[in-house]
């Protein structure tokens, strides 16, 4: 009996220590669809959490390769019953399941990530990657000799299809002439397919291999054959010094640790937000070395202008591959086009099916 | 010198056998502590994260239930065709097709009411998972091919299929291009068990098991399946038609795989997705041979090793350990466990020369 009341004063003592630790300290949660190893997307919104850990009363935490479905929701209930405070979900398939979980829980701030649904308590974000890949598109352009340059690219849906279309603006604003061949995949983390991919891409004569995957093993082909490539997500020079000329990545720890301060403050709003590169979401990693001064400064200088808010990317005339009109004569594409966007620009080889 | 005579014992225990699956498990757990250990993570305070994660609450009792009916559908039909000593490795194509008869159904028919549609999507899915196991069980009689290599097969050109409709005819037109299908009618979802978040599926699961113990325990067909499973030539002698009950069993397993993808797409997710794919077939393998084929002890490894996967999400949570740490754990249970078979099916003695 007397144990049993001892243990009773302990957890007692244990639960009210929760409550103010709680009180005092912000406790965030990330749920990945891949293994943060993935050196892609789910490595990127992890570089992103650690960039949180360093400020003062912020507690992090993650749960990685998480299926989309009922897993997630289960995974994203246990942090919340776990007092968790703001939980991001880093997938699409999670939004449904996020939805649910945000009605049960009407307290806790839910972030959702490339989704378009939201609730009280459930904002969703994303970013205008396709800046950056219209920069390496620039980079891929000058860069091509056999003015044929692959893209081994994940599935067709409007988030892929975006960047391909204003990675070959970018191809065409340096070299009018070259053209983009698309390969899918159907998969978004298969080293052995997409490596495969790439090697049927530099069969037909490509000489720059980009990429919307998150696994570098197209990479590894590039830098097989000897020729170049673009990578994506984070900074894949290490997986390819001799082929990487640079990729377009993400950069998330400033946009959470601006979320983090806007719920400290109570300024936080359950809204659809797409930070450009302006707020450095998205942004260019590295040149390599075998990249000339001079297209580095091109590159640089479109960059200034993008940041500027001068150069808006999906600006008609834009054509599609049939050669009709999509974007009119200076006309810029509203946001719902490129969100919905299925049709590939002028210059692009392969189909969106 | 020491001599090992290794012979095989006539009479079984029953309690011997149970105390080394114990003995195993406990080994096994003993195994991936010291793991833990090494990446600096206090083992015994990882087990208890695990445990509790998996059991230690209401919640956490229901989420193992859930995720414990499809390993357990798909277990109970491969155990009944591992009685025959016919391996079928295709419970996860099996479930793929009952997930898309459940499906088409679902999608077809949206207004029938409930006690019409659901028995509707029932039998469709039985039909085409049963179809599915029927086709490697006539090639194996008729052809001499191996059921292993092509249930194998069949799993993909099945898993093809899903995703040949989820991305193409049944794509959900508001989705933003995302593979789905629209969400099921409320009519075609399986409910849930009053307030808890245990879905109606577990009914299924307690027929469903009776009926298949009732079968082989106490009717003349399942006493044919143990004698011919022991040997085929001792049973056709005796008149038992070989033939007919490979293709009954192969039928009875695939049609007990799709109900289980009819309850996942139903009950679960609400909609049939690719991620509907979560490897539950090449567990239930894994569960069947760690239970012995039999009917109740498959119920228990089902729950254990769902169980694992809940818990393993809480560790990741409260201790940041990887994901494949689960996957680790999972495979050493299974050595221990196969490894232990050894103690109770043969009398071990050592003697000294």
């Amino acid at each position: 009996m007397r144990v049993l009341q001892a243990l009773a004063v302990l957890m007692l003592c244990l639960s009210f220590s929760n409550v103010q630790a709680a009180e005092k300290e912000l406790n965030v949660g990330f749920i990945y669809v891949s293994p943060i190893g993935d050196a892609g997307w789910s490595y990127a919104h992890d570089l992103g959490r650690l960039g949180l850990e360093g400020m003062p009363g912020v507690k992090t935490s993650y749960v990685e390769a998480v299926a989309e479905g009922p897993d997630s929701e289960r995974v994203m209930q246990n942090m919340a019953r776990k007092g968790y405070d703001i939980i991001f979900a880093t997938s699409f398939g999670y939004m449904d399941p996020m939805l649910k979980v945000a009605k049960q829980f009407p307290n806790i701030r839910f972030m959702h990530c490339s989704g378009f649904k939201t609730a009280d308590n459930m904002g969703n974000y994303f970013g205008r990657m396709y800046q950056a890949r219209y920069l390496s598109g620039m980079v891929a352009g000058g860069m091509t000799k056999s003015k044929t340059i692959g893209y081994v690219a994940a599935f067709p849906i409007p988030e892929v299809i975006r960047g391909i279309n204003a990675f070959t603006l970018g191809v065409q604003a340096v070299n009018p002439e070259a053209t983009v061949r698309v390969v899918w995949t159907k998969t978004w983390y298969d080293p052995a397919t997409e490596k495969e991919a790439a090697k049927s891409l530099l069969d037909v004569g490509a000489d720059v291999i980009a990429q919307h995957q998150d696994s570098p093993g197209p990479q590894e082909a590039a830098q097989e054959k000897g020729v170049y490539s673009i990578g994506y997500n984070s900074d894949m020079s290490a997986f390819a010094p001799k082929a990487h000329l640079t990729a377009p990545i993400w950069n998330w720890a400033p946009f959470y640790r601006n979320v983090i301060e806007q719920v400290r403050q109570g300024t936080w709003k359950a809204e659809s937000v797409w930070p450009g590169m302006e707020t450095g979401i998205v942004d260019l990693a590295p040149f390599g070395t075998m990249v000339p001064k001079d297209l580095q400064d091109k590159v640089m200088a479109a960059k200034a202008e993008i940041v500027a808010g001068k150069n808006k990317i999906f600006v008609g005339p834009i054509k599609d591959q049939k050669g009709t009109v999509k974007i009119a004569d200076g006309v810029v594409a509203p946001d719902t086009d490129l969100l919905g966007m299925t049709w590939f620009v002028q210059g692009v080889v392969g189909t969106t099916e | 010198m020491f001599r090992i005579r290794i012979t095989k014992r006539q009479e079984r225990r029953g309690w011997r056998s149970c105390l080394v699956v114990l003995t195993a498990i406990v080994l096994s757990l003993v195994l991936s502590g010291i793991l833990l250990a090494l990446r600096g993570t206090p083992p015994l305070v990882g087990l208890a994260v695990l445990f509790k994660g998996a059991f230690g609450s209401r919640f956490a009792i229901e989420d193992c239930l859930v995720k414990a009916i499809p390993i357990f559908l798909c277990s109970l039909g491969v155990a009944v065709a591992f009685r025959l000593q016919v391996w079928n490795i295709g419970a996860e194509g099996q479930f793929a097709l009952g997930a898309v008869g459940a499906t088409w159904v679902a999608l077809s028919f949206p207004d029938l009411p409930g006690p019409i549609l659901l028995p509707a999507m029932i039998a469709m899915a039985a039909l085409a998972g049963g179809l599915w196991g029927m086709i490697p069980a006539i090639l194996r009689q008729r052809l001499r091919t191996n059921e292993i290599i092509v249930t194998l097969m069949l799993n993909y050109i099945a898993i093809l299929f899903l995703d040949y409709l989820v991305y193409g005819v049944w794509k959900d037109p508001t989705s933003f291009g995302f593979p789905m299908t629209r969400e099921f009618s409320p009519q075609a979802v399986v409910g849930r068990i009053g307030s808890t978040s245990i879905n109606w599926g577990l009914a299924h699961c307690l027929v469903l098991g009776t009926v298949v113990w009732v079968f082989i325990r106490f009717t003349r067909l399942g006493f044919e399946l143990k004698a011919a499973g022991d040997s085929v030539r001792a049973a056709r002698y005796a008149g038992i038609p070989y033939d007919r009950l490979v293709v009954l069993v192969m039928v009875i397993s695939g049609a007990l795989a799709g109900w289980a993808g009819f309850l996942e797409a139903s009950a679960t997710i609400n909609r049939l997705q690719p991620s509907i794919m979560a490897g539950y077939g090449y567990t239930a393998i894994v569960v069947a041979w760690l239970a012995r084929l039999n009917p109740l002890s498959i119920a228990f490894a089902s729950f254990l090793l769902a169980g694992l996967r809940v818990g393993v999400e809480n560790l990741q949570l409260d201790l940041q350990v990887p994901a494949a740490f689960g996957g680790i754990l999972e495979g050493l249970i299974l050595l221990t466990v196969l490894g232990g078979g050894l103690f109770t099916s043969y009398r071990i003695a050592v003697r000294r020369n």
